[in-house]
């Protein structure tokens, strides 16, 4: 009866949790589908505990409390521009989990084979399972494991740089050791011939040989990837981290396991899809790190790039009917968002046309503008996409381009030799006038120079993104 | 140098070429200025304010002429002036070289160098001299206020408690500058404003302006880039054509002021008798190329006439005159700013640059020799717009056809997918034992499900869907739950700790999620 229970509950868990990423299609049904996920998961956990298998159920709840509390507490005080990095440090905590759990696993089989015919017999829960497994299935087991525990080692280690790395613990440049690919090329291989020799003894040292590898990739793969191609890194890690419980999942023959971790899985490979599509960069291209060679000379860039006051500024917005604000990294960079809310919130109540353009790589986390802009109390229904805003521009008074720069270079456009030409930007320089808020005359993550500052109506409002719209604010009347 | 400007003798004149602002900004190039007595007065400059401002007054045009090296003017010179001046000095105003030859040979022959303010190359950097433009500018304004004056109607609709009033009808012939500056004004007062070009490429203009650009569907549409921003003749049928859409818009219109120039020719004639006929009572013609025989056939330069059908008629050619004391702030601007250039090193000495485009251009007679016409600027008036590649139209048979293959290429794909994968699936079954078979049935589907699903979600909450995967990937916490029951000590050591960890992950990344979308809020 309890078996047949779990299955139910796991099935109704399920649904909801499809019924969970799927609300996420719109902000109001967000609110109620989150909802959804944490009754399945409560579910989903209830059900476990009580069902067959289990033990220790005291144990247990007293962990998940205490667990709880914490990440309660990390919740609630998070600052919304570390988002990237607690996203990052939550992928580690499955990573690792799925390695515990993989190692586990192993150690129940290597017991249930020790056992003789009535000592298994006499087996409860999970090492029942093990124990009844033919030959062929045994080997199927082995090679679950054994990828749960390489994808999750992989998770664990990639996810803490990235944290590292967005955090700005770990430097944010791409860095590699010396052999660079070749490395990681001879870590996979040397897995592949450890999962060979598991498969044929089933010897430790060879598991945990292979989950020093996989920790050797992680930590060398994410290291030799820079900070703008973090959206990238954080999904694909997302991603993997799913992979990780589905392949827990096969090893437990736990059906919901496999779902959720394949809804994960899919879920973040399509976010890093996205990103890659964003960037007019392949996947693998991305993941070897730096930007493809150029094909040629780049096209000179003339002009010069003239600076303006706030008093300018102010001027021309005040006259503006229109106006799209693009925030980059660089706002989250200032803390400036609450600045730029209260600037919309000014020249809205002036009866402008105030809209935000969002560049799916903005930011060093899918969806990393909008969360901080909505922080800022921004309505969410003048942020826009690039799809549906970029035909907008030419019809637009003023363009604020805020610590950003890649995003909107209009070399990707008119230059075939540059490096990004042909990734989809937001064409900001059709505006009547566009204003660049930029901390100095650098060039962006990519390091390419970008036309865009030198163009006749572009002007430069040079300084800290958060000082100078402040310096703004009292000047629009 | 000495800088004097002289009264203008031209009957009914009122600028003036230099304005005491204007002085006291040559004082800062080095220059001294001087000032014939009188000279601001019908422009409201006296004499006195000059002295304020450091310039020298003089009784009479013989004391400037004799004390200054350059001459301002506003009108071009008449004979009599020309020869009173002296070797060697300089004179800058309005010249119309191309209608007064004789003139330029006796400015030639005297050795005089003459910068004519109407031949300032029209390029950006000449901008701020081109005295032709602000002058325009004047007179489209005081053209609307001149219309105005003797229309007896508001401009703008209003609706009264005595009635309602419509908005006047006003259009525009020729956006020069001086039409633009006719539209800028009637759009501010109120009126409904149409405006007509013989050159499309300003129709973004006219409509920048706040008026409708009348459109005329004509192949040859004139590029008037190629003549340096200016129109040029057109042929008889576009003529015809424009006529006709005319005759069309007459009778609605209550004002009409015509601007349409060709540099060097007589003005059109656009507006025939029979159009004014046609026109309602009290309705105002301002024919701002009257001086050059006026755009309507009934004009009579220098005066206002009333027709038969009652329709008014302004031919006054001095606007810019009609408001002395803007046009001389402005054009004593434009001097000062051809000085400016002409005084590159703000010392007061004049270096005439003969290689400098504007300078060059607006240079007719120098040292003893005509040197007009001046050679083409080396920079294009107005970048030629180039017309705009129209994406070819497709045919509903050619779009049918796009459509059908591309649905067929889709077809193609998604069968060829579908098979490798089922294939994949059927060679999977025949090896591998039916309990893992069963799994992957239901992996293969929740991927499925999951793709389907997350190309749903909305760009903006990409972060709060990473936030929520994350918690439910926690779902690793059944694995440990399952396994801690265990009776090796290491196995539940390790189930305990990542239970405790996916405990920390499931709360942290719910409770962060819901944060994250309860801050997203409608306006």
């Amino acid at each position: 009866m309890a078996y047949g229970f779990t299955t139910a509950a796991y099935v109704v868990a399920a649904v909801l949790f499809i019924l969970s990423l799927g609300g996420l299609s719109g902000q109001e049904s967000a609110k109620r589908a989150v909802w959804y996920g944490i009754v399945g998961m409560a579910l989903a956990v209830a059900a476990t505990i009580y069902g067959p298998g289990a033990g220790l159920w005291w144990l247990s709840v007293a962990l998940i409390a205490g667990g709880g509390a914490i990440g309660w507490i990390v919740a609630q005080r998070v600052q919304m521009t570390e988002m990237p990095q607690l996203v990052a440090a939550m992928h580690s905590l499955v990573g690792l989990a799925a390695v515990f759990i993989g190692f586990n696993t192993h150690i129940e089989m290597v017991r249930v084979a020790a056992m003789d015919e009535a000592a298994r017999a006499a087996l409860t829960g999970f090492a029942a399972t093990v124990a009844h497994k033919t030959g062929v299935e045994i080997s199927i087991l082995r090679v679950e494991t054994f990828l749960g525990i390489f994808i999750g080692a992989v998770t664990f280690t990639g996810s803490v740089i990235a944290y590292g790395k967005l955090a700005g613990k770990v430097d944010g440049k791409a860095k590699k050791l010396p052999g660079g690919h070749l490395l990681n090329a001879a870590a996979a291989i040397m897995s592949l011939v450890l999962l060979v020799v598991y498969l044929q003894s089933g010897s430790s040292l060879a598991l945990v040989g292979m989950t020093l590898a996989a920790l050797f990739i992680g930590y060398h793969l994410i290291m030799g990837i820079g900070g703008a191609d973090m959206p990238v890194v954080v999904s694909m890690l997302n991603s993997y981290s799913g992979w990780a419980a589905a392949a827990i999942g096969f090893s437990l023959s736990n059906d919901l396991l496999i779902v959720v971790g394949a809804l994960v899985g899919s879920s973040g490979a399509i976010l890093s899809y996205i990103m890659c599509k964003a960037m007019n960069r392949s996947f693998i291209s991305v993941i070897l790190g730096g930007f493809g060679g150029t094909t040629g000379p780049a096209m000179e860039v003339t002009g010069e790039q003239i600076a303006i006051d706030a008093e300018g500024v102010a001027a021309a917005l005040n006259d503006a009917d229109s106006i799209i604000i693009i925030p980059g990294y660089g706002m989250a960079v200032a803390q400036a968002q609450q600045s730029v809310s209260e600037l919309t919130r000014k020249l809205r109540a002036k009866g402008k046309n105030v809209r935000f353009a969002i560049h799916p790589v903005a930011g060093r986390l899918p969806g990393h503008m909008n969360v901080l802009l909505a922080e800022a109390k921004v309505p969410y229904d003048i942020v826009l996409e690039m799809d549906e805003i970029n035909e907008d521009f030419p019809e637009t008074d003023v363009a604020i381009v805020i610590g950003s720069n890649d995003i909107v270079n209009p070399a990707a456009q008119e230059d075939p030799n540059s490096p990004i030409a042909g990734m989809p930007v937001l064409e900001c320089w059709k505006a009547k006038q566009v204003f660049v808020s930029k901390r100095g005359q650098g060039t962006g993550y990519s390091g390419i120079e970008n036309p865009l500052f030198f163009k006749e109506n572009t002007r430069m409002f040079y300084g800290d993104a958060k000082k100078s719209l402040d310096s703004l604010l009292p000047m629009i009347d | 140098m000495k800088i004097g400007a002289l009264t203008e003798v031209f009957p009914g004149e009122n600028r003036v070429a230099m304005t005491p602002d204007s002085a006291v900004q040559l004082a800062k190039l080095g220059h001294s200025a001087c000032i014939q007595s009188g000279a601001g007065a019908k422009a409201g400059f006296s004499d006195a304010a000059y002295a304020a401002a450091g310039v020298e007054v003089l009784p009479d045009a013989a004391a400037v002429v004799a004390a200054a090296d350059v001459i301002v003017k506003v009108r071009g010179p008449e004979a009599g002036e020309l020869s009173a001046m002296q070797d060697g000095q300089t004179l800058i105003s309005f010249f119309w070289p191309a209608q007064n030859p004789e003139l330029l040979e006796t400015a030639a022959k005297k050795n005089l160098t003459v910068v004519a303010m109407d031949m300032v190359p029209r390029i950006s950097r000449a901008q701020k001299m081109d005295a032709l433009s602000s002058m325009a500018n004047i007179a489209g304004y005081r053209a609307v206020i001149e219309a105005g004056n003797n229309f007896g109607r508001f401009f703008t609709g209003q609706v009264t408690a005595a009635g309602k009033v419509p908005p006047a009808k006003v259009l525009i012939v020729g956006a020069g500058v001086a039409g633009l500056a006719a539209i800028g004004t009637s759009v501010s007062l109120g009126a409904i404003v149409h405006a007509f070009d013989v050159r499309p490429e300003v129709a973004e203009q006219i409509e920048s302006m706040g008026a409708n650009f009348v459109f005329l569907e004509f192949e040859q549409a004139q590029d008037g880039a190629a003549t340096g921003g200016y129109a040029a003749p057109s042929s008889p049928e576009f003529r015809e054509k424009q006529l006709a859409k005319f005759r069309e818009l007459a009778p609605e219109m209550d004002i009409v002021i015509t601007t349409a120039l060709i540099p060097g020719r007589p003005a059109p004639k656009l507006w025939t008798e029979d159009m004014v006929r046609m026109m309602k009572p009290g309705s105002v013609i301002v024919d701002l190329a009257a001086e050059r025989g006026g755009n309507c056939d009934l004009t009579v330069p220098d005066q206002k006439i009333v027709t038969d059908n009652g329709v008014t008629i302004v031919g006054y050619t001095d606007f810019p005159s009609r408001m002395a004391a803007q046009a001389s702030t402005l054009y004593s601007t434009n001097i000062r700013h051809m000085l400016t250039d002409l005084t590159p090193k703000k010392d007061g000495v004049i270096l005439h640059n003969m290689e400098d485009d504007v300078i060059r251009g607006a240079t007719v007679a120098h040292v003893g020799a005509v040197t007009y016409p001046p050679p083409p600027p080396k920079i294009a008036a107005i970048a030629a717009a180039k017309p705009k590649e129209k994406a070819k139209e497709l045919t509903p048979e050619e779009r049918r056809a796009k459509e059908v293959a591309a649905f067929k290429a889709q077809t193609r794909n998604q069968v060829g997918l579908l098979a490798i994968g089922g294939g994949l699936m059927l060679l999977a079954g025949l090896y591998a034992p039916a309990s893992f078979m069963s799994h992957f049935i239901v992996f293969v589907l929740a991927v499925f499900v999951g793709f389907q699903v997350i190309w749903n979600v909305s760009h903006s909450l990409h972060t709060p869907l990473m936030a929520v995967t994350n918690a439910i990937s926690s779902i690793i916490i059944l694995g440990a739950l399952m396994q801690i029951g265990s009776g090796s000590f290491l196995v539940i050591l390790l189930a305990a700790l990542s239970v405790f960890m996916a405990g920390i992950n499931i709360f942290g990344g719910f409770m962060v999620t819901r944060r994250m979308l309860a801050m997203f809020q409608k306006s």
